[in-house]
């Protein structure tokens, strides 16, 4: 069995999970500001106003008879996305990608026929995607075209951008893309890549995949290693926005880039997992109690996300 | 936001350790409750046996019982005497056993038990007024030889004590002299000694002792001396002056009340037998809670069905508290947080391995037809009542089919929650579904042994002993998990976790 002494893991300035909960998430985010983040689509309408694209929201079915709208607004659209709003770890969301006369096509190529698509928006109505049962609404998106040169990397499904920021600086940064294990989601447990990346340039550092180093994408083949992201510095500004916009203090914000649109966000969490620290081959405390330790903050987001790459970047 | 001082926090805790620990101690020391299990204390039994031939008429026997021997405590008292009226009689600090009854004829004979506990500590009681020492009138010639002889004590001595050794030793056969042999007859040794002491002013009285040897039968007791020094009734051995109790000896009678009367009967004579039994120490004490100012802290003043219920739930905090440790410091995932409680409490009621048989079979089965119920398409609230419904046939099943083979344990297995049960199969099925077997073997396996951990904490006798003889340990146990709630360190199995970040130190 192998082991790292806690004394290593200190002097590398890894956060645990006890000190995660205890020290972060229950110190710096308020009870009150959690259903903004665990209704996706409370959480769009809060970010909308300051300024940070989601994927554009087509219909929100809130009742079983609003149904009957969904067919008619479905039939001149090709491609979108059917979301839960308080669903998790991407369960019941049903991409469509395109059409082959009744049927729908998903985005793993089988066909869907109209009334199942609608029983499933049944489904989703009574609660059965939402974690505690409870009765829910089913967003519709426009699709997310993911941006060819991330696209490529990632087995099927959407790569994604996950940042941890604390009291609104960008602090971590990491890639996450989908394989055959995960089943084209970009769960880091489920068997996703997860690439670190620089704060600083937007260039890929290291890449774990359960949780152990790897080099070259599992399904794919790419090399991980020089990957760059477009118009980072928007992109962290845009990660820093969403502090003023759930007043969260220790948050993970997901963004996508999409082809025409840019950089959009897909949601937030509010209990960021650990391991983006082992994608990026270092730990989140010492930046974590830099920006805890600072005297003046930032007032706007781009200057947090100018600070946290003149701080963060390359160490 | 500034981080709040924690050392408030750390101070309450530290209090609330304290404070249940010394409760703990405190409670041991008054109350004898012992910290182990199965401890053994010697206890005495006593019985004394009044014989008489009743005359045909009304009969009152009244018997001398003890009144806080020094050196015991007495645990119990019974009569055992067909056909009379007993009661027992406190007046002018004497106790009496008192037999009444209206016809009497022939021999009689009456029975008075006691149990006493070997005490260091216990005193004998003190008097409620001062004793004096009463006059005694002499005639000529006793009284200048009394004279004479305290005189001479008196020079020899300088305190009570000293003196009535003195005394005692003058009127030794060996140091007799001729006022002595003048005033001293064999039967006359002890109440001569009394009234002189009396007469020099200090007050004295005799006693009646009985020497504590086990298995004796026909008893009697053996005569002493007390004299008061101002604080305290002190008792000599009238022989040879030795002062003090000796071990192992009970004084039965104490003061100037005559150890038996009977009236309306003849011949009347008490004599004693006595055993030496060993009883747990935790009885002992739980005999003597009413009597203690600390006994309504206990849970023994309660009817036997809610002392039962409680003994179970007083096992609780145990159980949590191995789930926060596995869960915040070890680190083993379990599915649902406490669920492993609760099968723990299920465990101590049907033993581990029947238990665990149990468990599994009844899981799995659930397992199975929530595949089914999961392809209806139901609603949350609905397919969990199908699934308790759906647990409870499949536990009845396994109930009969156990008996019908021939296990009782079948029958135990109705122990488990079934709603927990329930939930715990809703559970892990969608885990099954969102994150794989692979998941769903690693919370079960989890859960599972955190659960056998706290059955293993939870059903030694000893845990059951301290949590419902100590309630007050649950305040440490409080602490300890308030404490375990700000730990901030690695948990053991983040250890494994993070190894891969050895190649960047």
């Amino acid at each position: 069995m192998d082991w790292i002494s806690p004394r290593r893991l200190n002097r590398l300035g890894m956060l645990n999970m006890n000190r995660r909960n205890v020290d972060y998430i229950a110190r710096y985010n308020e009870r009150s500001s959690y259903p903004l983040v665990d209704n996706k689509l409370k959480t769009k309408l809060a970010v909308a106003e300051y300024g940070v694209t989601t994927p554009r929201l087509l219909q929100v079915v809130r009742q079983q008879h609003e149904i009957s709208r969904f067919r008619e607004m479905a039939e001149g659209l090709g491609g979108f996305a059917i979301k839960p709003a308080k669903g998790s770890g991407g369960k019941g969301i049903t991409v469509i990608t395109g059409r082959d006369d009744d049927y729908y096509v998903k985005a793993s190529g089988s066909r869907i026929a109209a009334p199942d698509l609608e029983r499933h928006l049944t489904n989703i109505l009574a609660g059965l995607y939402s974690l505690a049962g409870s009765p829910d609404v089913a967003i519709v998106e426009s699709l997310v075209e993911s941006a060819p040169s991330l696209a490529k990397f990632s087995y099927q499904g959407v790569p994604d951008i996950r940042i941890v920021v604390f009291q609104g600086y960008p602090v971590m940064a990491m890639l996450r893309l989908a394989t055959k294990d995960s089943d084209g989601k970009a769960n880091l447990h489920q068997g996703a890549v997860g690439v670190g990346l620089d704060i600083g340039t937007g260039r890929s550092l290291n890449a774990v995949q359960f949780n152990r180093p790897i080099t070259l994408h599992p399904d794919t083949g790419l090399a991980l290693e020089n990957i760059d992201i477009e118009a980072w510095e928007d992109m962290l500004e845009m990660a820093a926005r969403c502090y003023e916009a759930t007043g969260l203090g220790y948050m993970g914000v997901d963004l996508v880039v999409d082809a025409n649109e840019g950089p959009l966000l897909l949601e937030l969490n509010a209990r960021p997992g650990l391991a983006i620290q082992m994608a990026n081959g270092r730990g989140l405390l010492p930046r974590l109690r830099n920006i805890e330790s600072l005297k003046r903050p930032h007032f706007t987001p781009r200057e947090r996300a100018n600070y946290a790459m003149d701080a963060f970047g390359a160490l | 936001m500034k981080p709040r001082s924690r050392l408030p926090f750390y101070v309450a805790v530290f209090l609330l350790i304290a404070a249940g620990i010394s409760l703990a101690v405190w409670r041991h020391i008054e109350l004898g409750i012992p910290w182990l299990t199965g401890e053994q204390r010697p206890v005495w039994m006593l019985e004394a046996r009044v014989d008489f031939d009743a005359n045909d008429s009304a009969v009152q026997a009244s018997l001398n019982v003890p009144d806080q021997p020094p050196g015991f405590r007495i645990l119990s008292e019974q009569a055992a005497s067909p056909g009379y009226g007993f009661s027992i009689i406190e007046k002018s600090g004497n106790r009496t056993a008192e037999w009444t009854k209206r016809e009497v004829s022939g021999p009689q004979t009456l029975y008075f038990k006691a149990q006493f506990i070997p005490d260091e500590t216990a005193l004998g009681r003190k008097p409620a007024q001062e004793p004096k020492a009463s006059n005694v009138f002499w005639e000529e010639p006793q009284a200048t030889a009394v004279r004479e002889i305290l005189t001479q004590a008196k020079a020899r001595s300088s305190t009570p004590e000293s003196m009535t050794r003195e005394l005692i030793r003058l009127m030794q056969p060996d140091t007799r002299t001729q006022n002595t042999t003048l005033l001293v007859a064999e039967e006359n040794y002890l109440d001569l000694l009394v009234d002189m002491l009396n007469h020099s002013g200090i007050p004295a009285r005799t006693a009646d002792g009985l020497k504590l040897e086990d298995a004796r039968r026909r008893q009697s007791l053996m005569p002493f001396l007390q004299i008061y020094n101002g604080q305290q009734w002190l008792t000599f051995d009238p022989s040879n002056a030795e002062q003090g109790v000796p071990e192992s000896l009970l004084l039965w009678r104490q003061g100037s009340a005559s150890l038996l009367d009977v009236v309306g009967g003849d011949n009347s004579e008490v004599s004693f037998s006595m055993l030496r039994q060993t009883v747990p120490a935790l009885q002992l004490a739980t005999m003597q809670v009413e009597s203690n100012g600390l006994g309504f802290l206990s849970f023994y003043a309660l009817p036997i069905e809610e002392q039962s219920m409680f003994r179970m739930l007083l096992l609780l905090p145990l159980g949590a508290l191995v789930v926060a440790f596995m869960r915040i410091v070890i680190g083993i995932r379990t599915s649902g947080t406490f669920m492993p409680v609760l099968i723990a409490v299920a465990f101590v009621q049907t033993t581990l391995i029947p238990g665990l048989i149990a468990f599994l079979s009844v899981v799995s089965i659930g397992l199975m037809m929530r595949g089914y119920l999961s392809s209806l398409n139901l609603l949350l609230v609905s397919r969990i009542s199908a699934l308790i419904i759906l647990v409870i046939f499949i536990t009845a099943g396994l109930s009969i089919i156990g008996y019908q083979m021939g296990f009782n344990t079948g029958m135990t297995i109705t122990f488990f929650p079934m709603v927990i049960i329930a939930w715990t199969i809703e559970r892990m099925s969608i885990l099954w579904e969102e994150e794989g077997a692979h998941e769903v073997a690693i919370q079960g396996a989890g859960s599972l042994f955190v659960a056998i951990c706290a059955y293993l904490l939870m059903s030694t006798p000893l845990a059951g002993h301290l949590t419902f003889n100590f309630p007050e340990l649950h305040f440490a146990v409080l602490g300890l998990i308030l404490l375990m709630g700000q730990y901030t360190g690695y948990k053991l199995t983040e250890l494994k976790r993070f190894t891969p970040m050895r190649v960047y130190d």
